[in-house]
């Protein structure tokens, strides 16, 4: 066949490889100008044809462009380009990845209905589920993520949703997806996680069995510490239809009585979060935010190469250090998750983990204080290499003991290792951890 | 298809599935014969029978207990329509299939298209015998949206990787 290969939807051969799509997936250079760069389309709302294709849009009978709280052509490339490299069957952007997992959430839940969730998650996550979920009358039961036998033990008539971290936050626990989503899908409920810190370049989890994948795509997505935002990304092959969710097959007295399921099929779920859930919270992602993430899923797969190659040196050389009590990387022989991230994380256990300095909380101040090259700040996933203490910002709304179930001691170190120069890196740390030893 | 995006679980022999088949007959038809088409506009198939109708295709509902859909004349069956018919899609449990397909071949159309679920294996060999193309357990609209349309717009995994120029939309 002699014509030009159109994408893989056209020609029906072997799939484009990953990298070609965090280049080009999600975007067809536009018909009116050819721009090669996916434009910002910075609009609240769009123009009518007519008033029969505004009521077609409203009524989700045609796909239109309504109004940027729930759809924008620049926001709908980093959807789609984040879809097709994790293999979902389309995604839906948000202000924040808070935001996407609380929507995610929201969409399938209701009042009543019990969620069984890992105990070593984000902070933000915990006390999202922990006060937020329960104001709005969800019950959270919490699990040792790295226990099979607690997550089936947590199991109840009315739980709807498992729910952990491909890699947790900050303990660095690797989620034994297969086994989680197999548990799950015994009592007819999906499996999400977020994804954050593997991304899909080290793990694709929905290859896995996980159902729904949310991402910030403030981290490791966009890469360079620029912007706030998170996304929601779904199998499509979670049977919604199965009795057990009438919030999202059931006629849904928010769209004039529209059964999501059945009409939009596996497209249903991320149908009814756009159109309703997206719409009602309001948390949409700026259009220029989304331009920066796509140019950050440009070069996701360098970056991480880089970052996970970097984190790799840094716990070699750390583990290595007479200051240092442990080192918690997945990537080291030594971890107990070393042979779950060799099944899910082949391509490197991520650039984020946690190590103990000796000398605890006071040695952990010091070490931090003599760093001139690692910034000292609440994020990760930057292209800079960023170091935190857990315990006094990211977690310091949690209490000592779910402080320790989340995975970070009083004096542990999280660090996010980014893609400078690896010696360098370790020079740094090295001066500060000779520091943190100075008796003062 | 090829890997991405995942489609929904089918057992469905891949040939039935195949995009360039089913662009091909998107782009080559103009009047599409729902077989089961419903007057209620939250049913899905009256989505799909507006959704086509929008998209310049001549929609004829097939529906014996229905005078008009959609503002068209309904027949009760295919034989029963005056005007040639290129695709004839399905709306309709799969034990009715093999004689919807029957009719199908018998009045010429040139493609037979069964929607999500509607799986007969009787169905396809009737039909491809008779010289159609067919096409199973996919839906016209999100295949249409998917490849010729604007289905993108709404974050949607369509599969399509290009660095060419889009036409103007449809």
């Amino acid at each position: 066949m002699n014509e030009r290969r159109r994408g893989e939807g056209e020609e029906g051969t072997r799939a484009y490889g990953f990298d070609t799509r965090a280049v080009h997936a999600g975007q067809r250079p536009d018909p009116y100008t050819g721009s090669r760069a996916v434009p910002i389309f910075q609009t609240t709302s769009y123009v009518f044809e007519d008033p029969g294709s505004a009521a077609a849009y409203f009524n989700l009978q045609e796909y239109g462009n309504t109004y940027t709280r729930i759809m924008n052509p620049t926001t709908a490339a980093f959807e789609e380009r984040v879809a097709s490299l994790e293999g979902g069957v389309g995604a839906v952007a948000f202000a924040s990845g808070l935001a996407a997992q609380a929507a995610a959430f929201f969409t399938m839940l209701a009042p009543g209905d019990h969620v069984v969730a890992s105990s070593a998650l984000y902070g933000g996550t915990l006390t999202q589920l922990k006060h937020l979920a329960r104001k709005l009358s969800l019950e959270v039961a919490f699990v040792d993520p790295d226990d099979l036998s607690a997550w089936r033990s947590a199991l109840k008539p009315n739980t709807k949703l498992l729910y952990g971290e491909v890699i947790g936050n900050p303990g660095g626990n690797v989620l034994d997806l297969a086994a989680v989503a197999e548990i799950a899908h015994g009592i007819g409920a999906p499996l999400m996680v977020d994804s954050t810190f593997a991304t899909p370049y080290l793990c694709r989890p929905i290859e896995h069995g996980a159902d729904i994948v949310v991402h910030s795509a403030t981290k490791f997505i966009g890469g360079h510490g620029t912007s706030i935002g998170g996304i929601v990304v779904e199998s499509g092959r979670f049977d919604w239809s199965n009795g057990r969710f009438a919030v999202v097959a059931e006629p849904s007295p928010a769209y004039h009585g529209l059964a999501f399921y059945e009409t939009f099929g596996m497209y249903g779920y991320l149908m009814k979060l756009r159109a309703e859930t997206l719409r009602d919270l309001g948390a949409a992602l700026s259009p220029f935010n989304a331009f920066l993430f796509l140019l950050g899923l440009e070069t996701l797969s360098l970056r991480m190469a880089k970052h996970v190659e970097n984190a790799l040196g840094v716990a070699a050389f750390l583990s290595q250090h007479p200051a240092v009590e442990s080192v918690r990387y997945s990537g080291l022989p030594s971890s107990p998750y070393h042979g779950l991230a060799a099944k899910y994380l082949p391509r490197g256990g991520g650039s984020i983990f946690v190590f103990d300095i000796k000398g605890g909380r006071e040695a952990g101040r010091r070490f931090i204080d003599a760093l001139s090259l690692w910034s000292h700040l609440a994020n990760v996933g930057d292209a800079k290499s960023l170091v935190i203490h857990p315990a006094s910002t990211t977690h310091r709304q949690l209490s000592d003991e779910e402080l320790t179930a989340a995975g970070a001691g009083p004096g542990s170190i999280r660090l996010s290792v980014g893609i400078e120069t690896l010696q360098d890196l370790i020079d740094d740390l090295d001066r500060g951890l000779c520091a943190s030893q100075e008796v003062s | 298809m090829a890997t991405h995006p995942s489609p929904a679980p089918s057992a469905v022999d891949p040939r039935y599935q195949d995009p360039r088949t089913i662009v091909d007959v998107l782009r080559s038809a103009r009047s599409v014969a729902i077989v089961g088409l419903s007057p209620d506009e939250l049913r899905a198939s009256n989505f799909i029978g507006f959704y086509l109708r929008r998209h310049g295709y001549q929609v004829i509902p097939v529906n014996p207990k229905e005078k008009t859909i959609l503002g068209e004349t309904s027949y009760p069956s295919l034989s029963q329509i005056p005007v040639p018919v290129d695709i004839v899609d399905v709306f309709r449990r799969p034990e009715a299939v093999p004689a919807i397909a029957r009719e199908a071949v018998a009045i010429g159309a040139k493609a037979l298209w069964l929607q999500f679920g509607v799986i007969s294996p009787e169905g396809a060999r009737i039909a491809e015998e008779g010289g159609l193309r067919v096409i199973m357990d996919r839906c016209m609209k999100v295949e249409h949206a998917r490849h010729l349309g604007r289905m993108h717009w709404l974050g949607f995994n369509t599969g399509v990787v290009t660095a060419r120029r889009a036409r103007e939309l449809v």
